[in-house]
């Protein structure tokens, strides 16, 4: 008998990681979750379900960290970099994910950690994602040893956010890529949950979704919230699942809470007179994270207690009480993250300052409820219909955050009222998994899914892709030339598909050019080749500028050399942009814009 | 009434004595290893000790050459393997000095996570109980989660508290202390005063790289 085949999930998460595998072969198969042996001390290993997304740079006299497959490492990830991370922020990566689909900075630079003082070593968004990467390989395969095949042998499932944009997609690929993952393919984070969820419903789910069903997946993590809407299509004996929306980028998450939660806390023993340093603030943001869980998860309960201890060996005497009251909990949490608002909200957009410090693009609107009104209101088109929303007619919940039961119901509310006044019946909820879980278990069972076991499903890109052409104008100071937006990757293009545009273009080889992509979430039924002259912003993007030099190859440098642009969806699930001349100097002759390459 | 439940204080205090006494005290320390252990797989009713003698070669996963002296069959543990919890099953009293790494792992994983050695070695004694119960939800809060993350902890009798209860002939004396006025034989009919606990598992840190069990808590400088 052959050797048992397995398909391997990862959920590469902002705040967490989790590995999941499935039996490829046989009738019927479940995913199991493989825990990561990871660091929780510098001298101490542990197991546990989850690998915190942390990496942490010691200095020279802590290194190594050894690891049972390696003694000489020089880094730790998971567990130990998570408690070093309030005690050294310098000195820890963190959030590299969402470092990936930064619109500015270079992600293959050394960026991380940002607080690192002059002469530490930092290193890349892609090579932090890398290593957590790399980490779970090697605690897989110290795992299996001899139950099963290493991971670089298994077909592996990577879920990216719905709304990872295309370069932070080739960079999560390139990460992966160096990890020395060989089999790899991408899928939406959503999609995986959903695929969790048919996992645990079984047969039975048949009972529970129906051709006309839109299933809404509201996931909120520790770092990012991200929506799509799946709907069910065909008849009841062939059900189809096609992903018809999916959300933007939102850097919003878990963490905001606990920190806005902290925040609030502070503000109130400040008003006694008591004011806290930076330790004790990490405190409080535990404190306040454990009094939210708890009042989270027994309704019963009126108030928790927050103690920040004495730093020093004396632990008794000196520690500042106070505490967390459920009221506290729905103004800063369930008011300020999830406030009852019409279906006519929208994120407040805050003008940004000339002077703005480096970091994140975090969110400026920590409403959810908003965001999620946004993206309802923007896909009302989606299926056709004719509402001011999209209706969805089924919830998934996924996500940490929503966990709590406070904030599902609150979530559901909204959204029934929103559904009322628009004249459409209440969205029922779909019974999740383990929310932590959920995604890696997902994405392995998308490997099986793959393989023909189950529904698959579909939806191609989840954006159109344009790319912006400078008309021949005059120069006129001031005025920019005026842009013209060719679409390069029409909405829903399959995994496979290839598209030569029909456009006249040229590019400049041998020196350094830029390209300037865009995309839509909500341009439907631009074709390919279509040519945009009005773009309007609030339908399309710019996504993060692209500089490249072309090889001249035979040709004079700045040469201005005639091309047609092809646009290929990969099997992997990026995009691929090539230029291709049309009067070629060699077979087959192309040059691939990478998405991803730019300017620092 | 004398039996009342205690209190959360008084816990506190009983379970850092009894475990402050299973680190130091030998004796003790195999009393509650005897304890454990005895109560094996057997459940809520002490099985009669009629039961086919388990190969006890086969069920002792103790590293320690301990003789086989007890040939006492009562302790019918199941050989079936239990996934990843390498607890020592053993029946046999420890003969060998105890091993204090793993003793230590766990004062360290307490201090971490709940300043559980900062607790202990404070003199409380001139504290208000205010100060010392706000020290105290921050070594329960810690330690409680360690224990639950690390230990699986069971009651050793299924029948409620103040519930009556009758001990059979070949009952475990190990798994059940017996109070009040005790009769010359079985059966023993009385009222459950404490359910009692086993430690089904306990999965301890792995040490790695350079790892001095003895360092509990490193000191902290602050750059």
């Amino acid at each position: 008998m052959s050797s048992p085949r397995f398909a391997i999930g990862i959920d590469l998460g902002t705040t967490h990681c989790a590995l999941a595998r499935i039996p490829l072969d046989g009738v019927a198969a479940h995913s199991e979750v493989i825990e990561i042996d990871q660091l929780v001390t510098s001298t101490e290993l542990e197991r546990q379900p989850l690998l915190a997304s942390f990496l942490y740079l010691p200095p020279e006299a802590e290194q190594p960290l050894g690891l049972p497959w390696d003694a000489e490492r020089g880094f730790a990830v998971g567990s130990h970099a998570r408690a070093r991370a309030a005690e050294t922020p310098g000195r820890v990566v963190a959030s590299a994910k969402s470092w990936l689909c930064h619109p500015t900075a270079d992600r293959r630079s050394g960026l991380l950690p940002l607080e690192a003082t002059d002469g530490v070593e930092r290193i890349s968004p892609v090579e932090a994602s890398w290593r957590y990467l790399e980490h779970l390989i090697e605690a897989h395969d110290a795992r299996v040893e001899s139950e099963g095949p290493r991971l670089a042998a298994c077909p592996v499932v990577l879920t990216v956010p719905a709304s990872f944009d295309a370069s932070a997609r080739e960079l999560t690929v390139e990460a992966a890529t160096a990890a020395g993952i060989e089999d790899l393919i991408l899928l939406e984070e959503p999609q995986a949950a959903l695929y969790a969820w048919l996992e645990q419903a079984g047969d039975g789910f048949r009972s529970q979704l129906a051709p006309g069903d839109v299933v809404l997946v509201i996931d909120v993590g520790g770092g990012t919230c991200d929506f799509s809407a799946i709907a069910v299509t065909g008849e009841d004996n062939a059900l189809g699942l096609e992903r018809i929306a999916v959300g933007d980028h939102i850097l919003l998450g878990g963490d905001n809470m606990d920190l806005a939660l902290a925040h609030f806390v502070k503000q109130r023993l400040a008003a006694e007179g008591t004011e806290l340093d930076a330790w004790q603030m990490a405190a409080l943001v535990h404190g306040a994270r454990v009094a939210k869980e708890r009042l989270f998860n027994d309704p019963t309960l009126a108030s928790a207690p927050i103690v920040i201890p004495r730093r020093g060996s004396k632990l008794v005497g000196g520690a500042i009480r106070t505490e967390l009251g459920k009221d506290d909990l729905r103004t800063v949490v369930l008011d300020g993250f999830f406030p009852e608002v019409g279906a006519e909200a929208r994120p407040a957009v805050r003008a940004r300052t000339a002077l703005t410090r480096f970091g994140l693009p975090y969110a400026s609107d920590a409403g959810i409820t908003r965001h999620l009104a946004a993206f309802l209101g923007r896909q009302a088109a989606a299926l056709g219909g004719s509402g001011k929303l999209l209706h969805p007619t089924c919830v998934l919940f996924n996500g940490g955050v929503m966990k709590s039961e406070l904030v599902r119901e609150r979530v559901r509310a909204t959204l029934d009222r929103w559904l009322e006044v628009d004249g459409a019946a209440p969205a029922r909820i779909l019974h999740g998994a383990d929310l932590d879980l959920a995604v890696a278990r997902g994405a392995a069972c998308f490997g099986r899914v793959r393989e023909g076991h189950g529904i698959r499903i579909r939806g191609g890109t989840a954006q159109a892709h344009y790319v912006g052409v400078e008309g021949a104008a005059p120069a006129v100071p001031g005025i920019e030339p005026p842009l013209t937006l060719v679409c390069v990757a029409p909405f829903g293009m399959q995994e496979g598909a290839s598209i030569d545009i029909d456009a006249e273009l040229a590019v400049v080889v041998g020196e350094r050019v830029s390209f300037r992509f865009f995309g839509s979430s909500v341009r439907r039924h631009d074709e390919a080749s279509a040519a945009l002259e009005r773009h309007p912003s609030d339908e399309i993007a710019e996504l993060p500028q692209v500089e490249v030099v072309l090889p001249a190859e035979g040709r004079a440098e700045g040469e201005v050399v005639p091309v047609r642009l092809r646009a290929t969806v990969t099997e992997i699930g990026t995009l691929l942009v090539e230029a291709v001349p049309l009067a070629p100097k060699k077979p087959d002759e192309r040059w691939k814009v990478e998405l991803s390459v730019r300017e620092g | 009434m004398s039996d009342a439940q205690p209190g959360f204080l008084a816990r506190l205090v009983l379970a850092i004595t009894t475990f402050v006494r299973v680190l130091f005290d030998a004796a003790f320390a195999a009393r509650v290893q005897r304890l454990n252990a005895a109560a094996g797989g057997s459940s809520a009713d002490a099985p009669a000790p009629q039961a086919a003698p388990v190969n006890t070669a086969l069920v002792n996963t103790e590293p320690a050459k301990a003789e086989p002296a007890s040939a006492e069959p009562a302790k019918a543990e199941p050989a079936s393997a239990e996934p990843a919890s390498a607890e020592p099953a053993s029946a046999e009293p420890a003969k060998a000095e105890p091993d204090p790494a793993a003793a230590l792992a766990l004062l360290a994983l307490f201090q971490r996570e709940g300043r559980f050695v900062d607790f202990l070695q404070q003199d409380v004694a001139s504290f208000p109980d205010a100060d010392v119960g706000a020290a105290a939800r921050v070594v329960h809060e810690g330690c409680r989660k360690a224990l639950r993350a690390h230990a699986t902890i069971t009651p050793l009798r299924s029948e409620a508290e103040e519930s009556r209860v009758t001990l059979e002939e070949g009952y475990d004396a190990a798994a059940v202390k017996l109070t009040g006025k005790v009769g010359p034989r079985p059966p023993y009919r009385g009222v459950l005063r404490h359910a009692g606990w086993r430690v089904a598992g306990l999965r301890l840190p792995r040490a790695v790289g350079g790892y001095d069990a003895e360092i509990v808590a490193p000191a902290e400088v602050e750059l």
